[in-house]
């Protein structure tokens, strides 16, 4: 059953030699060691696999591979590096947002899909932006300001 | 100079934190020429910082940048042991170790360059590592690394910097891990890829202590990708090339498997009385003064109950094991190395110094989740594995219905009133199963696939831990307030169906909800305001300074009452001798309660990072928010039906309150652990404010549309 897809992941184009109902996430994690997308609950119910596919939020462990085919994929490493942190992810660093760290790619990737649409969103859109991730350890206020914190950064001066 | 100190210079003191169990100051601490200090706690990050502020601790004595420390992760081979990460001890029992480690340090290399440099020890100054003097004399902790100076015990005669002198503790450092794990960077032991890694997945019992009496194991093997179909007893598994050939093998042997028997599950609608009628191992808790005494106008008696509460951490857990010539070893994300290395050296009857584990991060942890039983999980599969290592990491499913859960519990209490309302006498039972089940501690082992191998291990029924250290089932039973007569007992359960362990605060979240909204409703009785009342009643100085520091913060007196508005507010010491914390809470709502704003003032004695101590309270305050409005696992009389984030919902970034934070500045108190001081207070506070707004008391958590409706009929 292994085929062929193609995609654009973080920019570059790949070929993937694989079952095609293999979930995206797994593609990313195990094949192109693209960890920053976690498994939660593998039934899009928690957010902490989220990427970008042409710009949309979803959840990458129950997308198969074949959904994406032909599609950019953008993770959480695609954003920034601690190098070279994406404004957003220089906001959570700022704030402190988080605190094990584990649902956080994903809920940037959240919140990057909602700043792409919405540049200047008031907080309750966030909240509402982020409803779809889940954060075990109560991180969610310091989330929030971190986000609008970035929408004010990436205000065009 | 003189080498090593003899094991017979016992010191004559208790040395501080963890150094009075493991005093040898290398196992803490080791300088490396190349300009680095190493240190090795036995404590794990679980998600709270605790590295970082480690790392603060030791930088400040030792005179050196944060940069220049290096944390290694948690391993048998070198790490002191420190047991457990948990019970919001790891700052007083690592951190102060520590402490008084490297001022010990300092003073040694000191001692060391003062005679190299033929200058007297004081006249010499640390900046960053290097040790100056008067004229160009200068050495440093780097040069003199190789000599060894740390092979000794502690003395714990070398006092710390005055709270004054420090420069990074009481700071807000940010976290040294947050840049990598924001960007997304491996930090997991589930981002892990060794060599040659296999995957593995475990075939779970559908119902407790079920038996696997026929499996198909061919089908699965003939799967694509299967290396190896495991079995033993009751555990089975699979064995593959890759995450999904593993899940295919996996569903193909869960296709085969015949179970049989098993223990019925409680009937959920009534586990209150449930829990009133097992089998118990009943203990007094703590008794004071003539309960006996007449003279009560009135005895007022109320019920509480809280359900069973899933860890539900975002991660499921996961391991990963190979066995090797010489021994086995685990990548792990354990809250105690050595007490998981314990548990399966007797399950695989082995010597223990032939297994190596090591601490991998996991997921935010708040207690004893699946870590320790995946662990086991994956040394089982992995012997099938021909040498290679094998990732299991568990399903959400797996986690949810296999991993152990917080313990339900029922709690009553009444007390003796005097014509004035005032309480003569007080009295707290609480019937729960055991809180603790940690590996490591028992004759036998207590992961849960000890008991299904074919030569199993007797089923471990949770216990509970000492009351000096702060007890499990009757934590924060007894109350801080000066009522002049009690008797409070604690009823363990001797059954167990659904399996317990620690859970964040262990009993301590339901007695404080139960205590707290008690005593609400005696000043409720009274026509005191419940603020006065508490103070009234509270002798312990810092105790009413968090009170009126909330109270005030959240401008309590100057409340104005409005329909389908209500606040509380309640007070707890975690384990009577641990953080003290004050909640205030505002809730809107008529029958779907909505939490709006929690103002906390803490006091942790001396916050070796302030921000950090805020977000660890943020965070408690946010999931016991959650635990009282929303969690309960369900169950059937088979099985667990709580398998995913729909079935056993958690709170939404839009449900979450707006949560201020008050961090008493107590610098010349010693450190006393933030983790878990915010849980009971929340809760009470909640279901205190549900009351100011609705009139009515629920008792049985989660308070929910249902239980509302319930508690006014």
């Amino acid at each position: 059953m292994t085929t062929t897809v193609t995609l654009r992941v973080n920019g570059s184009e790949r070929h993937i030699e694989a079952d095609p109902a293999t979930p995206l996430l797994d593609v990313l994690r195990t094949r192109l060691g693209l960890v920053g997308a976690r498994f939660g609950c593998g039934r899009n119910q928690c957010g902490a696999c989220h990427v970008l596919v042409d710009g949309y939020a979803v959840a990458s462990c129950d997308t198969p591979l074949w959904a994406a085919e032909g599609k950019e994929v953008v993770t959480v490493e695609g954003l920034g590096t601690p190098e070279k942190p994406h404004p957003l992810q220089a906001a959570f660093i700022a704030e402190q947002a988080l605190q094990c760290g584990y649902c956080i790619p994903g809920i940037l990737i959240s919140a990057a899909a909602l700043l792409k649409r919405q540049p200047n969103p008031q907080e309750t859109e966030v909240r509402a932006a982020l409803d779809r991730n889940l954060c075990r350890c109560g991180a969610h206020n310091r989330i929030v300001r971190a986000v609008l914190r970035a929408a004010k950064e990436m205000q065009p001066a | 100079m003189s080498g090593s100190t003899s094991a017979t210079a016992a010191p004559e003191r208790r040395l501080p934190g963890n150094l009075q169990t493991n005093p040898r100051l290398s196992k803490w601490l080791r300088f490396r020429p190349d300009g680095f200090v190493e240190i090795s706690p036995g404590k794990v990050e679980i998600g709270q910082g605790i590295l970082t502020t480690l790392t603060q601790i030791a930088a400040d004595e030792l005179d050196v940048g944060l940069e220049r420390v290096r944390v290694l992760t948690a391993k048998t081979t070198y790490s002191p042991n420190e047991g457990v990460t948990s019970g919001s001890l790891s700052v007083q029992d690592s951190g102060m170790a520590l402490r008084y480690a490297c001022a010990e340090a300092r003073a040694i290399f000191l001692a060391a360059a003062a005679e190299r440099l033929g200058i007297g020890v004081g006249a010499l100054e640390v900046a960053d590592g290097t040790i100056e003097g008067p004229g160009n004399a200068r050495t440093s902790y780097w040069e003199l690394a190789e000599e060894e100076l740390l092979d000794r015990d502690a003395t714990g005669t070398v006092p710390p910097k005055a709270p004054a002198r420090r420069k990074l503790a009481g700071r807000s450092i940010a976290r040294i891990d947050a840049p990598a794990k924001i960007c997304g960077m491996p930090a997991f032991v589930q981002d892990l890829a060794l060599p040659d890694m296999l995957h593995g997945r475990v075939l779970k019992p559908p119902r407790p202590e079920a038996r696997l009496t026929a499996l198909d194991e061919a089908a699965a093997r003939a799967c694509p990708g299967v290396v190896a179909v495991v079995r033993d007893g009751s555990f089975a598994g699979v064995v593959a090339q890759t995450l999904e050939s593993a899940r295919a093998g996996l569903e193909q042997l869960r296709r085969g498997a015949t179970w049989d028997g098993g223990a019925p599950l409680p009937d959920e609608a009534n586990l209150r009385s449930w829990l009133k009628v097992q089998p118990v191992e009943t203990t007094e808790v703590s008794a004071k003064g003539d309960l006996a005494s007449g003279g009560a106008a009135r005895t007022v008696r109320r019920e509480y109950s809280r359900p069973f509460l899933s860890h539900a951490s975002m991660a499921p857990s996961c391991a990963i094991a190979q066995w090797t010539d010489g021994g086995l070893r685990v990548w792990t994300h354990t809250q105690g190395i050595f007490n998981l290395r314990a548990d399966l050296a007797i399950v695989l009857s082995m010597p223990a110094e032939k297994i190596i584990v090591e601490h991998h991060e996991g997921a935010g942890c708040y207690g004893q989740n699946g870590a320790d039983d995946v662990a086991l999980d994956a040394v089982l599969l992995a012997k099938s594995a021909g040498g290679r290592p094998v990732r299991l990491e568990w399903s959400r499913e797996d986690e949810l219905c296999t991993g152990p859960v917080g313990a339900a519990m029922a709690i009553d209490i009444s007390a003796d009133l005097d014509a004035g309302g005032e309480v003569i006498g007080w009295r707290h039972d609480v019937w729960s199963n055991g809180h603790v089940s940690r590996p490591g501690r028992a004759k036998i082992p207590t992961l849960a696939a000890a008991s299904q191998l074919a030569r199993p291990f007797e089923r471990f029924i949770s216990v509970n831990p000492p009351l000096a250290g702060g007890g499990g089932a009757e934590r924060n039973s007894v109350p801080g307030y000066n009522f002049p007569a009690w008797r409070i007992t604690s009823h363990r359960l001797l059954t167990m169906p659904i399996r317990t362990s620690s859970l964040r605060t262990l009993g301590g979240f339901a007695n404080v909800f139960a205590i707290e909204s008690f005593v609400d409703e005696l000043a409720s009785l009274r026509g005191e305001d419940p603020l006065d009342y508490r103070l009234r009643h509270l002798p312990d100085k810092r105790a009413r300074a968090v009170l009126e520091t909330a109270a005030d913060c959240a401008g309590w007196r100057s409340w104005q009452k409005r329909e389908g508005f209500g606040h509380g507010l309640a007070f707890a010491r975690y384990k009577g001798f641990g953080a003290y914390c004050a909640v205030v809470s505002e809730v809107e709502g008529e029958a779907d309660i909505r939490v709006r704003r929690l103002v906390i003032a803490v006091d942790v004695g001396e916050a070796i990072n302030p921000d950090g101590v805020a977000n660890q309270i943020e965070g408690g305050a946010i999931q016991a928010t959650s635990w009282t409005l929303k969690e309960a696992v369900r169950f059937d009389r088979s099985s667990i039906t709580s398998i995913d984030f729909a079935s056993y919902p958690i709170l939404r970034f839009s449900e979450v309150p707006t949560v201020e934070v008050t961090v008493m500045p107590r610098a010349d108190e010693p450190p006393l652990g933030a983790g878990e001081a915010a849980l009971g207070p929340t809760g009470a506070a909640i279901a205190n404010a549900v009351f100011d707004a609705l009139g009515t008391r629920v008792r049985d958590l989660p308070i929910t549309r249902e239980r509302i409706i319930g508690s006014m009929a």
